[in-house]
């Protein structure tokens, strides 16, 4: 039986994300959930499936692909999506290179030029709601982003002019063209997660728990060996028992030497860390002290 | 006992060395990592500080960093074995009043900050008003920098007599007063070897101890909001309807008599039904699934509530407003209220007065401006079921929502339906 004070720190996040995406269900007229097969989208999409259930999950999944991705995570992507019966849109980064809309700088990174597509696919599916997995606790700029994130036109962000939000009531009104980004794991930390995950039995790409793979090193990260990230002259290639913390674009996600192979032993792994999952991984938010502040202003989630 | 979670706002000036104790507590606790602190010395050295400046552990955005400024609300996150903590950190210069409704609107608990050789000045008084007009359960008074009073335990007795009169005057109930010196670490995490006068607990310590599992009124009649209906519609379950909502509070049980408002008509609960399987019984913040013996019409914006202790049905209100937006408020003015899940049209009948929070005095006014807080009256285009916010801070609260524009003006909080 549950008591007042049976509600578990996991239990109080599960109850508040539901919460904001039934807002969302019940305030607009087309939401959209964006789905990577990263861990924090698998969370999301599970709250989703609670909070909805037992009827099916009533917008679709969006994943914005940057055409460098890790094939266990796409294959997890379109296995997930066909077991809940949900609809799933990819919009592709390559599809706005061709078209001219983005410029590739050779051998750089996809990330930055996420952006554009994604705000095509936000016009193309006239979504005035779009649920992010985006947490807090990941990075500094993100620690002043509400649950309801309002964009104008262009999909910007105004850290300087946001709306208060109070108590459990989140206002998402908007005019015909903006709309709203929704971060329903806002109060989430890695640690939450990947307790969640234990808890609830969630199953993530294999890439996330521990396993051989041909690596090297660059800038202090161990980035994988694959078409979109070659070891250039002088970097060595070893095979190491790596996992990844994070899976975004292939070629700037690096993995991390680790032996957890279970949710309970990332879990151990997680509370002793003393590297951000982001510093630790992620190139594309070592840029600059407002890297990722500065990627916010100009639309991206 | 499960290990739960407590969300705390701290308010201060820039000065009290706020960001530097949320800074201390982060690290001394050891939820600061190796890169965020490296960054953070990197920062520090190249704008020539003679210590690693804690600060910019919390301060994230480009102009704060520039400006040595906290500019909004910013959300810390740490845990001990015992317990998760979610920090509101409240800055205390521009926008204060707005800022910090806003982080005490959640909180079970502030911290509120005093420079030692400052001690009760006007700044405190508006924080501990505040605390008591948002309801905060629970209140820590850090009496900061007590290294720079030679830790004089009669400096820190003066200051918590000080306190005491004004926690009383503005409804404070529980506060527990710590003496402390963020910048080397004194009473933060662990106690200090300084104070031997004092033998209370170190700040986390206490943050660790507070029960809040009474402060969420799971002991209050049932309010449960219907946010969304579910009707699958399948072919498993082609009748099914079931009213989706979080508990406001109180506890809703399978069997319970309850009655649905606006509408006013009874029922009993059927079934309280969860994607993990059938409960007995929901509480306050659990976010379920409804069934209803009766077919009734029920939708978003409607309340399932203990029929024996329903809430007021009104049309007509009074309440305090904090005023967020730069267009002040006056009489006559109309605007949408967001009240739980229904959002009504609503005009302004009366404006009465403005509380001065540093005074606490009020005084009649034409009109009320950003950050100024006032009592108000308020006609609804439709009923809402609304309870005291003293009684209830999800069902007596309320956000003013402008009807052109969608921003949020103000946020409402109810003294009497």
């Amino acid at each position: 039986m549950t008591t007042a004070t049976g509600l578990s720190q996991l239990d109080l996040l599960e109850a508040e994300g539901v919460h904001v995406m039934r807002e969302v269900a019940a305030e607009f007229e087309r939401p959209a959930l964006l789905f990577s097969g990263g861990k924090d989208s698998i969370v999301m999409l599970h709250l989703a499936q609670k909070a909805f259930w037992p009827a099916r999950i009533p917008f679709p999944l969006v994943h914005v692909d940057t055409g460098h991705n890790f094939d266990e995570v796409l294959a997890f992507r379109d296995r997930r999506a066909g077991e809940l019966g949900a609809r799933l849109v990819v919009a592709k980064v390559q599809d706005d290179i061709d078209a001219g809309r983005v410029r590739e700088v050779p051998g750089g990174l996809r990330n930055p030029l996420q952006t554009t597509t994604l705000l095509r696919a936000i016009e193309e599916g006239r979504y005035d709601a779009v649920f992010g997995g985006a947490r807090r606790d990941e990075e500094k700029a993100r620690a002043k982003e509400r649950f309801f994130s309002f964009r104008d036109a262009f999909g910007q962000w105004d850290p300087k002019n946001q709306r208060p939000e109070l108590w459990n009531l989140y206002n998402g009104r908007h005019a015909p063209g903006e709309h709203i980004r929704v971060f329903p794991l806002s109060n989430w930390t890695e640690l939450d997660i990947w307790q969640y995950i234990a808890r609830e039995r969630i199953e993530v790409p294999s890439i996330y728990y521990a396993h051989e793979r041909e690596v090297f090193e660059r800038d202090g990260m161990l980035l994988g060996v694959t078409p979109h990230s070659l070891p250039r002259d002088g970097e060595d290639v070893s095979t190491r028992v790596v996992r990844y913390r994070t899976v975004g674009d292939a070629s700037c996600t690096g993995a991390v030497a680790s032996p957890a192979r279970t949710p309970e032993e990332v879990v151990e792994e997680v509370s002793v860390t003393r590297l951000t999952e982001r510093g630790a991984t992620r190139a594309d938010d070592r840029a600059s002290e407002a890297a990722m502040e500065d990627r916010k202003k100009e639309g991206y989630f | 006992m499960a290990h739960d979670l407590l969300r705390f706002a701290t308010a201060g000036s820039v000065d009290d060395g706020k960001s530097t104790l949320i800074g201390r507590l982060l690290y001394d606790s050891k939820s600061v990592f190796q890169d965020q602190l490296e960054s953070v010395e990197r920062t520090s050295s190249d704008r020539g500080d003679d210590y690693t400046n804690l600060a910019l552990l919390t301060d994230g955005l480009r102009a704060e960093r520039e400006q040595g400024i906290t500019i909004d609300v910013a959300y810390r996150y740490f845990s001990t074995p015992v317990r998760s903590f979610i920090v509101a950190d409240t800055p205390g210069h521009v926008q204060y009043t707005r800022n910090m409704v806003t982080g005490a609107s959640t909180a079970d608990l502030a911290l509120v900050l005093v420079d030692a050789r400052k001690g009760v000045i006007e700044q405190t008084r508006r924080h501990a008003a505040l605390s008591g007009l948002l309801g905060v359960p629970h209140v820590v008074l850090a009496v900061n920098k007590m290294d720079l009073v030679e830790f004089d335990e009669a400096v820190y007795d003066a200051i918590v007599t000080d306190f005491a009169d004004v926690a009383r005057s503005v409804g404070l109930t529980d506060v527990a007063a710590i003496p402390m010196a963020a910048l080397q670490g004194d009473n933060v995490v662990h106690r200090s070897d300084e104070m031997h006068w004092y033998d209370g607990p170190a700040l986390l310590e206490h943050l660790e101890q507070v029960s809040v599992a009474r402060d969420h009124g799971e002991a209050r009649p049932a309010r449960f909001p219907v946010q969304y209906v579910i009707r699958p519609m399948s072919t498993e379950r082609p009748d099914y309807r079931g009213y989706a909502g979080t508990v406001a509070s109180g506890t809703l049980r399978v069997g319970d008599e309850v009655v649905v408002l606006p509408s006013g008509r009874t029922t009993t609960v059927a079934g309280i039904d969860t994607a993990d399987g059938e409960l007995e019984q929901a509480v306050a913040r659990q976010a379920v699934t409804v069934r209803l013996a009766d077919e009734l019409d029920v939708s978003r914006g409607d309340a399932i509530c203990s029929a024996a202790e329903p809430p007021q049905v009104v049309s007509t209100l009074e309440a305090t407003v904090c005023w967020m937006a730069d267009a002040p408020l006056r009489a006559g003015a109309r605007v949408l209220v967001k009240h739980t899940t229904r959002t009504v049209k609503a005009m302004v009948t009366g404006l009465h007065d403005r509380l001065d929070v540093t005074t606490l005095e009020r005084e009649p006014v034409d009109a009320l401006g950003l950050n100024d807080l006032g009592r108000v009256s308020l006609r609804t285009a439709a009923p809402l079921a609304v309870d005291a916010y003293a009684d209830d801070r999800t069902t007596g609260a309320f956000l003013v929502v402008d009807e052109v524009t969608g921003a949020t003006l103000g946020a409402g909080m109810v003294s009497r339906a």
